[in-house]
């Protein structure tokens, strides 16, 4: 009241508000550090994790834990005192939450870096033109296991995509009642057999036909296609149902039969995510290795026939350079390296495949 | 082009759930139905025995006759794809098929059977029908633009349009409005005074004053308590249900004594 001017009796009536002597007003603001408080701390803490490691008193990993606890306890102290217990809290959860992406983060950068740097040793054109027939010591490629590679898993897709296509298509238009929780529960159980037991059937199933001695690039496809059809499942399953209803109800009401409007309706409009689905199950079976390993065996020759004799893979050559090397070790070795280099490449690719795929397929508001 | 449907003691049935009993009405064609009533009384339930989308839903099943042309629409040979043909339908949210342009939405019937047809006979298939859904002015340059690109009401015009576009007899329409603010109904409520000269249309409303507006003959569904089935208290002419129904619950729902 003090405040208010009082020259006149209109003024008092004005828009001046209530007594400030006897309403408390809400308290809205409180103190805040200032803007680069939190980089400021962290830079403290490194620097003080630093020169500890430096003058010996710890080693790196345990120079890093100090230094990410003192951060963390420092800023959640001081921004306890300056501005409350609530956004201390806050500030104490996002340092936690940092930390677990960073540890997350760790094996993933350093197995890409581990690859990429020891990869690159013999990242050529001879590696890639070249396969391993009569090749010791030094030189020597993977041209073989690449399409070996490329055909094995091309083999696997067209054995997998159908099936599992037509599973998911049955599990969510037609399949009502116990058949279709049978399938779904034995989908699941496929979800976790171990790779090398897909390996194993392929070689009982063939060698019931061809005898113990069969290795094929085929039988490798039917393995991997028995680790793929559970992810095709799964993925279009997942995909189909978040067609809405209305679609299929809208194209029924124009007298549509069932199977074209699954045709021309459902399927379209899920297009993006089975086809990207469908790329990400390729990207998890194509570094497979012990399935390969037993049903198809190795060979240091171009051999691009899936239905004679063995083949070379990425995943296999790896191994096998790596497994036994020869004398000096460092070439095998190197191409070990440089062939993971090459699959990691390659999912990548699949991967990058599957975002587009996603975003050129979905349905389009514009 | 519209034909007459006449229902006799239809019950209606989800698994053993009855959920409407004993409807019994006679549709009239070139007129406009409303059906009107309280939420879960079983009139989109209802309009859906009508053109057999209700066995879609899992265990449902009905009893009962619905006559259309002397034939039972229930009877053992019937393929409810055919009757699909016949009677159309427009549903309470508009929707366009999301991966097709405006163009291929109109004509969406006809390509989704893969029926062939001439280019210029499509061309005049897709503008009769989207003039007969008030909606010609307002796309003919974006044709081929994808048809969820339009605003609510434009989308509903265009499921009509699609609806339109296959020649049916009879038109079902779900709460077409409900969705839709006051200019888009009014566009939709001229489009059903236009339609009805060439069809039979059966609209589900929960506005009784879009009832009163645009149908010749009002049905009036209830339900007797809950948990009870549903069923058709009474249906009549639309200016004799809004000035002097015959039964007192029609008069209690209309005058806002309930419901």
């Amino acid at each position: 009241m003090s405040t208010t001017p009082t020259t006149s009796e209109s003024r008092e009536a004005g828009p001046v508000g209530p007594d400030k002597a006897d309403l408390q007003p809400a308290r809205l603001t409180h103190g805040s550090l200032p803007r680069r408080a939190a980089p400021g701390v962290l830079l403290a803490a490194a620097v003080l994790g630093a020169a500890l490691w430096l003058l010996g008193v710890f080693g790196p990993v345990a120079a890093t834990l100090l230094a990410a606890a003192l951060y963390t306890a420092g800023l959640y102290l001081w921004s306890r005192s300056v501005e409350g217990a609530r956004k201390a809290f806050d500030r104490f959860v996002t340092a936690m939450v940092t930390s677990a992406f960073l540890l997350a983060l760790l094996p993933l950068v350093s197995v890409l870096f581990t690859v990429f740097d020891r990869g690159f040793e013999r990242f050529d054109a001879e590696f890639f033109t070249y396969s391993m027939r009569n090749v010791v010591g030094e030189g020597g490629g993977v041209h073989h296991a690449l399409f070996g590679t490329l055909i094995i898993t091309g083999l696997a897709t067209l054995i997998a995509v159908p099936i599992g296509m037509l599973t998911a298509i049955y599990l969510v238009e037609y399949g009502r009642g116990r058949l279709a929780r049978y399938i779904t529960f034995f989908v699941d159980v496929m979800t976790g057999i171990p790779s090398i037991v897909a390996g194993l059937f392929a070689v009982a199933l063939f060698q019931l036909f061809l005898g113990p001695a069969a290795r094929m690039g085929v039988m490798g496809a039917v393995a991997l296609s028995v680790l793929m059809i559970p992810i095709v499942v799964r993925s279009t399953e997942e995909m189909l149902k978040l067609v809405p209803n209305e679609l299929r109800e809208a194209s029924f009401a124009l007298a549509v039969p069932k199977w074209r409007t699954i045709m021309k309706v459902v399927l379209p409009t899920a297009a993006a995510g089975i086809g990207s689905g469908v790329t990400l199950a390729i990207a998890r079976v194509i570094g497979e290795t012990a399935p390969l390993l037993v049903a198809v065996g190795m060979t240091t020759s171009d051999n691009f026939n899936p239905f004679d004799g063995r083949m070379a893979t990425l995943s296999v050559f790896s191994y096998t350079q790596y497994a036994s090397p020869g004398v000096p070790p460092v070439f095998s070795l190197d191409r070990a390296w440089a062939a993971a280099l090459t699959l990691i490449l390659i999912v990548m690719v699949l991967n990058l495949l599957a975002r587009l795929i996603a975003r050129f397929f979905a349905p389009k508001t514009r | 082009m519209a034909k007459r449907i006449e229902v006799n003691g239809l019950d209606i049935y989800y698994g053993n759930f009855l959920a409407v009993q004993g409807v019994s009405m006679t549709i009239q064609p070139q007129s406009v139905t409303a059906l009107i009533g309280p939420s879960g009384c079983g009139k989109s339930t209802f309009l859906r025995t009508l053109n057999r989308m209700h066995e879609l839903v899992p265990g449902a099943r009905v009893e009962g006759k619905v006559v259309m042309d002397d034939q039972d629409l229930y009877g053992a040979d019937v393929d409810p794809v055919n009757v699909r043909r016949q009677i159309g339908m427009v549903f309470q949210r508009p929707n366009p098929f999301p991966t097709m342009s405006i163009y291929d939405n109109v004509v969406a019937g006809v390509k989704l059977n893969s029926k062939r047809m001439k280019k210029a006979d499509m061309d005049a298939l897709v503008e009769r029908s989207l003039r007969a859904a008030n909606l010609w002015d307002e796309v003919k340059d974006r044709l081929s633009k994808p048809g969820s690109g339009l605003s609510g009401g434009q989308q509903q015009r265009l499921c009509i349009a699609r609806a339109v576009a296959v020649q049916p007899e009879v038109l079902l329409m779900d709460e077409p409005c409900s969705a839709l603010d006051p200019i888009s109904t009014m566009a939709i409520e001229d489009l059903m005074m236009q339609l009805k000269s060439e069809y039979t249309i059966v609209i589900v409303t929960h506005n009784m004053q879009q009832a009163a507006r645009v149908s010749d003959t009002t049905g009036f569904f209830n339900l007797k308590a809950v948990g009870e089935p549903g069923g058709l208290v009474e249906v009549d002419a639309t200016d004799k249900i809004f000035s002097n129904p015959s039964v007192q619950a029609t008069e209690d729902y209309i005058s806002g004594r309930f419901g």
